[in-house]
């Protein structure tokens, strides 16, 4: 098997067993107190509101708010991974199919697995921080995903049949 | 349908019955049916409704506010939190039930390189459905069974017999990574020749090429929606939610009114991009799958082209048309689901053309012995 092979599946797994394993203690400790912190946030924003105390109104708004922000990411960050683990396991089956040499197969390979693993990271530090290194992180691993994706894709459509 | 000239190379032994590769197979192109075909349901019977039902509720809980009513607003948070479970644990039970046929289907490609017994291999791949089942089936009863009899505080019983599922599918995620892990270091080339490994139909070119070019559509759109629309559609989320709420308060009715019906535009958007972009993904992925499985579907080159087609049509036609709701509404709504069912009239197609296969080698094998 060659490496670019042996990179996607063995990453892909790797990354699929962290996605899991993440997602199942993100299921069992935070996803169900996070669910109710944003809906009473919620419920007590408009009960305020109803009573008229619309400082503590609008407080309580602006924390749903923000339990929804960090809740979307941890979401997409766990649901990306495990898709992306996917898609390089997959690809990775296939990948003696890409109608390229060796070497740009394993450039393409290593940019995916990179890209699958920081996009996600990226989404899930903005969490953690609002500034730019998160955002680049994301942004970065996403194009690293999307050039790699338009290779493959280029690939498999230059296959010829043998 | 002929049977084709060119599916004779098989091996009987990487493809035994009752076998882990077969459980696999056969398993996960059944649990992507049932997501499908459940989805699709979900689609029609009760996303539109129970959406009209959430955005009832929150005009309520606005029309409590400015009546100064704090217990009417507790009721109707009650049934939107009612609500979106019902929808949650639907749209998650519908999520997994595909994804796990994904994995399932993944497994089976990686079975000729997992250094263990039969045995053990057959083992994990039944404890595979055993939690690939019992997680999407817990999932759909949380919303039913609540925290009834529940020895916890925040999870009931449904809750806990979906990890369950889920601790299983990643048990099984390890032992099979335990057995990748053996071959590996073992440096013994595969006892079984992999048939699968020389597919090179037209067919499986086709699904191939373009479930790479579906997924790379998908990442486009979703690189888009993140970088031009996502923190707008969050700000505005926040900023109606409040004007909904302080505007009744502070007796703008006109105002609230406003938010509320900006809200719910705002929620269907977001619902359809993300929808759109993770549908378009998914059936890509399922496409380049089932391009790797074209040598078990036994099937005329025919009949595989046009199960080929029908799949690919229809992974496009689906997150298209659902993107298209935010213009067409309903119609574009029912388009999708065509493409909906267009999918699950491929995958039909292609597990008939694998049961023929099946059928055949173990027939095979009975005249041998």
């Amino acid at each position: 098997m060659n490496a670019s092979k042996k990179l996607l599946i063995i990453g892909g797994l790797a990354l699929g067993i962290w996605a899991m394993g993440f997602g199942l203690y993100y299921a069992v400790f935070i996803e169900h107190q996070t669910l109710d912190q944003i809906g009473s946030s919620l419920a007590s924003g408009f009960t305020f509101a109803a009573q008229r105390h619309l400082p503590e109104a609008r407080a309580a708004l602006a924390a749903s708010a923000q339990g929804t922000y960090v809740y979307v990411r941890q979401v997409d960050a766990h649901g990306h991974w495990i898709g992306l683990a996917m898609l390089l396991i997959v690809l990775g089956a296939a990948f003696d199919r890409v109608g390229f040499g060796e070497r740009l197969r394993f450039f393409l390979a290593l940019g995916l697995f990179v890209g699958a693993v920081t996009f996600p990271l990226g989404v899930l530090l903005e969490t953690v921080s609002r500034g730019f290194g998160p955002k680049f992180l994301a942004i970065a691993g996403s194009a690293l995903i999307i050039f790699s994706l338009a290779g493959i894709a280029a690939g498999f459509a230059r296959a010829s049949e043998p | 349908m002929l049977s084709p000239p060119h599916a004779t190379h098989e091996s009987p032994a990487s493809f035994p019955p009752l076998g882990a590769r077969r459980t696999f197979v056969i398993g996960g192109i059944l649990l992507i049916l049932a997501g499908v075909i459940f989805g699709d349901i979900f689609a029609v019977f009760v996303l539109h409704q129970n959406g009209a039902r959430i955005s009832g509720s929150f005009s309520a809980a606005t029309h409590a506010v400015a009546m100064g009513n704090a217990a009417g607003v507790a009721v109707a948070f009650q049934n939107i939190g009612d609500f979106l479970e019902s929808r949650g644990t639907k749209v998650d039970a519908h999520v997994h039930m595909i994804g796990f046929g994904y994995l399932a289907l993944m497994l089976a490609l990686l079975q000729p390189m997992i250094a263990l017994s039969e045995i053990a291999k057959k083992r994990l791949a039944a404890l595979f459905l055993a939690g690939a089942v019992l997680l999407p089936v817990g999932v759909f009863l949380i919303h039913y069974v609540g925290l009834t009899d529940s020895p916890f505080a925040a999870i009931g019983w449904a809750s806990i017999f979906a990890d369950l599922g889920g601790v299983l599918v990643f048990v099984v995620g390890v032992g099979e990574f335990a057995g990748l892990w053996r071959y590996w270091r073992s440096r013994t080339q595969p006892a079984v020749p992999d048939e699968l490994s020389r597919g090179r139909s037209w067919s499986s070119r086709a699904l191939l090429a373009g479930g790479a070019l579906l997924v790379l559509i998908g990442f486009l759109h979703g690189a888009y929606y993140a970088g031009f629309h996502l923190y707008a559609s969050e700000a505005k989320d926040q900023a109606l939610v409040s004007s909904m709420a302080i505007g009744a308060a502070s007796n703008q009715p006109l105002a609230a009114a406003r938010a509320l019906r900006d809200y719910d535009q705002l929620q269907v958007a977001q619902a359809v991009n993300v929808a759109a972009h993770s549908h378009i993904i998914e059936f890509g992925i399922l496409a380049i799958l089932l391009g790797l499985f074209q040598p078990y579907v036994y099937l005329s080159e025919r009949w595989k082209r046009i199960w080929a087609i029908l799949l690919l049509a229809g992974s496009f036609i689906l997150p298209v048309f659902v993107f298209m709701e935010l213009r067409w509404g309903l119609v574009a709504g029912g388009i999708a689901d065509v493409g909906g069912l267009l999918v699950v009239i491929a995958l039909f197609g292609m597990l008939t053309g694998i049961l023929r296969y099946t059928g055949r080698l173990d027939a095979a094998n009975e005249i041998v012995r």
